[in-house]
């Protein structure tokens, strides 16, 4: 499950685990490798290891076991303000007693850097987030998104290579975040450093990553790009957990060429493509996404199991249309069709029939 | 929508019902002011009574010339009358007319019964004078003023003091409604013949005592900050459970009475106590002094004060996030330099808090000098109560209080102006 092989990666995690009472592992076996420039989000419900595991690779944490290396070089005993990683907080953590340029040259001063070099590199700093005009004001009279700027300035103006973010942008309202979004990924790929970003809002996570790591349990439970992330879920936990989902439970009747026929538990049949199945008579969880239901028969491949569905209730939402089916017994069956002009619309009590092709239905572990 | 709003012939708004807007909304606010000043009219009444009249009063005996109840000219108006003619340099007695005003006066004193208050209340300026006026009373009812004089030589006959040409100068200095004997009393002054001057050097008790409470108060601040400071820090770090168990042990002395806990400090630190026996069961041979002196003071004082140290300085530390020393860290600062330049400055609203409480609360404390202070360890509080209580003086504990009260009022004025009152967070 891991990627590169860690010899090579920039950041690397081998078999650690981490437990705060002795009693429960938090983190259980974690291997990960983060290659040199790479955006990576750990993403994954709170209480997943993920905010440990970045608080380790920060040293705000210890590993209870295993090795975590920083550019080939074990960090396990290294003390935080020894390992040279910008960080942005959850809260922004800029210090109130202080300026926004103080903030900026406080991580400079403390290593010793003359005068007019700092000023020079914390104007610098704050032009690059826009905030150019800001220097003499203090924290508590800038907005959040000014703030969450700020902060990204100083976690950059000592050019470190590696920065961590846990959760940076929750504090901020939907439009500010997305642009947000943007500016960070953005800056990160311009100034190519190495990011471990936290998150557990997963639509962050996909606009943002190169990489993500799906965490649950205190384990990675994949670890993917974004678009494989999405539509080859490795697991039901991560087709869960990502985007929406309709979920039928079923046997496998027979696996071949890489495809398998599954029977519901109501006995209808349906194709798809075996993920975590290997022979008929295991038990799977049947994962569709609402946006691959095809209604029109015609586009559907010859030969294919169709479904029966009837259309519970038909909602408009802009640009698309979301409609509830009962399907298999089960009326919480969801499809999204785009709203485009020759679409047809669905209304209430109408009898249809859905199919999908066998590659976007993914038989996973029960 | 302009065309909703109306305006009188001034500009000014005007609202539906054609009264000016500022009007109609003060009518619409007057009842909710009324039901707000009725709701602390309890606590005002309260206060006003149990505090503010009394520290009024007392600011007022400060300056009254009053013996007893009475206002010294109106027990003695013959003698303030005539007595304005009379100069104490000059050097020589009074003349008969004030001896015979005396005689007057001092026989109605004598039959209200307030002769011998009289005689102490001039007794606070000059030794001696009590003893003339309580000798005198009674044989002076006797004399008859139309008959009997001349009285110069019948007093002289009593005693020679009343030939005392000071006497008679103290006399005359305070025979106003008002004077200013008990402030210069408590600033260790007095009025003597060639005019204000202060007392002899080993007579200033007032200065002493005044500088000595400011120091051990200042004293018992500081350390209650420097006990009390890493206590808090490990309170607002701890997780809520062991904290809750921690903040009780801190409050336990609350529970407790001051004189149970400044006793069990006598038990502790006297010369046969359980630290001294210690201390020579480890080999030393000579018993230490703690107590009964300022440094059973400082200790006694320091513990029963510490809890108004760390309460604040925990209310503002637990509203310091710990992100900020994580950052401070991140940014590549030592513990060491993480704590000093980013959290401690945090913490100083609370420190502001606590000190003032602290110093405040020392400067006015009573019981504990009273009990372990000794000879050189009591505040200026032991002497305001003396003059109450023992010696009777209340125009000079008035006057000791009413400095007290500007000195502290003073030196919150300074702390606002060196820290900024709004700087101070109790919580």
């Amino acid at each position: 499950m891991s990627g590169n092989s860690s010899t090579d990666a920039f950041v690397a995690f081998e078999h650690v685990q981490k437990s705060y009472d002795g009693v429960q592992l938090v983190v259980k076996d974690l291997n990960l490798a983060v290659p040199r420039g790479e955006f990576l989000t750990m993403l994954g419900p709170s209480g997943s290891g993920k905010t440990t595991c970045l608080m380790m690779l920060a040293g705000f944490e210890t590993a209870t076991h295993g090795e975590i290396k920083l550019d080939g070089k074990p960090i396990n005993n290294i003390p935080p303000h020894k390992r040279g990683i910008g960080m942005v907080f959850q809260n922004y953590a800029l210090f109130p007693h202080m300026t926004i340029a103080e903030n900026l040259s406080f991580p400079l001063e403390v290593r010793k850097i003359g005068k007019s070099e700092r000023e020079e590199k914390v104007k610098r700093a704050l032009d690059m987030v826009q905030m150019g005009d800001f220097g003499n004001r203090r924290p508590a009279q800038l907005s959040g998104g000014q703030q969450q700027r700020v902060a990204l300035a100083r976690a950059l103006v000592f050019e470190p290579e590696l920065v961590l973010m846990d959760e940076p942008l929750g504090a901020l309202d939907k439009q500010l975040r997305e642009h947000m979004q943007f500016e960070i990924t953005n800056l990160a790929h311009e100034l190519g450093i190495t990011t471990v970003y936290v998150t557990h809002d997963q639509t962050e996570a996909l606009t943002m990553s190169d990489r993500i790591a799906v965490f649950d349990d205190g384990r990675i439970q994949q670890l993917a790009t974004p678009d494989k992330l999405y539509e080859q879920p490795e697991n039901s936990f991560v087709a869960q957990f990502i985007g929406e989902n309709n979920t039928f439970e079923g046997t496998v009747k027979e696996i071949s060429n890489g495809q398998a026929i599954v029977e519901l538990d109501d006995g209808e049949v349906i194709d798809c493509t075996p993920v975590n199945v290997s022979k008929p008579g295991e038990r799977t969880l049947i994962s569709i996404r609402p946006e691959r239901v095809e209604i029109d028969k015609s586009r559907l491949k010859e030969g294919v199991h169709t479904l029966k569905a009837e259309v519970l209730e038909f909602i408009y939402m802009g640009d698309i249309f979301r409609t509830r089916l009962r399907v298999a017994g089960q009326d919480d069956f969801i499809i999204k069709t785009r709203n485009a002009p020759d679409q047809v619309r669905l209304k209430p009590g109408q009898q249809i029939e859905i199919g999908w092709l066998p590659e976007d239905c993914r038989a996973l572990d029960a | 929508m302009m065309a909703d709003t109306h305006f009188d012939e001034n500009g000014l708004v005007l609202a539906a019902d054609g009264t000016p807007l500022k009007q109609s909304l003060a009518r619409a606010l007057r009842a909710q002011k009324i039901r707000a000043l009725l709701l602390i009219a309890p606590l005002l009444l309260f206060v006003t009574i149990s505090f503010v009249l009394p520290i009024g009063e007392m600011l007022m005996r400060s300056v009254q010339n009053t013996a007893g109840t009475e206002y010294i000219p109106d027990l003695m108006p013959n003698v303030v009358e005539e007595i304005q003619d009379w100069e104490p340099a000059s050097g020589e007695m009074p003349a008969e007319p004030v001896y015979r005003a005396l005689a007057q006066d001092l026989a109605t004193a004598f039959e209200n019964r307030n002769h011998t208050q009289l005689g102490r209340r001039f007794n606070y300026e000059s030794a001696g004078m009590s003893s003339i006026f309580r000798k005198s009373g009674r044989r002076v009812s006797n004399w008859d003023i139309e008959t009997d004089g001349p009285f110069r030589e019948k007093f002289l006959d009593i005693d020679d003091d009343w030939g005392n040409i000071e006497y008679w100068a103290t006399i005359k200095a305070n025979s106003g409604y008002y004077t200013t004997s008990y402030f210069l009393a408590a600033f260790d002054a007095q009025r003597t013949s060639e005019g204000i001057q202060m007392k002899d050097p080993d007579q200033r008790i007032y200065s002493k005592l005044m500088v000595r409470t400011l120091w051990l108060s200042f004293l018992i601040t500081f350390c209650t900050f420097a006990l009390g400071y890493p206590v808090a820090w490990l309170l607002a770090d701890l997780p809520a459970k062991s904290a809750n168990m921690l903040l009780i042990l801190v409050l336990l002395p609350f529970w407790t009475s001051l004189l149970v806990r400044t006793s069990a400090w006598k038990i502790l630190l006297q010369q046969q106590g359980v630290i001294n026996d210690f201390w020579i069961a480890l080999g030393f041979t000579e018993r230490m002094s703690l107590i009964n002196n300022q440094l059973g003071v400082v200790i006694a004082m320091t513990h029963i004060l510490l809890p108004f140290m760390i309460l604040p300085l925990y209310s503002v530390m637990k509203t310091i996030p710990p992100s900020y020393l994580r950052a401070a860290k991140s940014l590549g600062a030592t513990n060491t330099v993480a704590f000093m330049r980013v959290y401690f400055p945090q913490t100083t609203p609370g420190i502001g808090a606590g000190s003032l409480l602290v110093f405040i609360l020392a400067v006015g404390y009573f019981i504990t000098p009273e009990l372990v202070g000794g000879a050189d360890g009591t505040f200026i509080s032991n002497r305001i109560y003396y003059q109450f209580s023992s010696s009777g003086n209340w125009g000079l504990a008035a006057a000791l209080g009413t400095v007290m009260l500007v000195v502290v009022l003073l030196l919150y004025y300074i702390y606002d102006k060196l820290v900024g009152v709004d700087n101070v967070k109790l919580g």
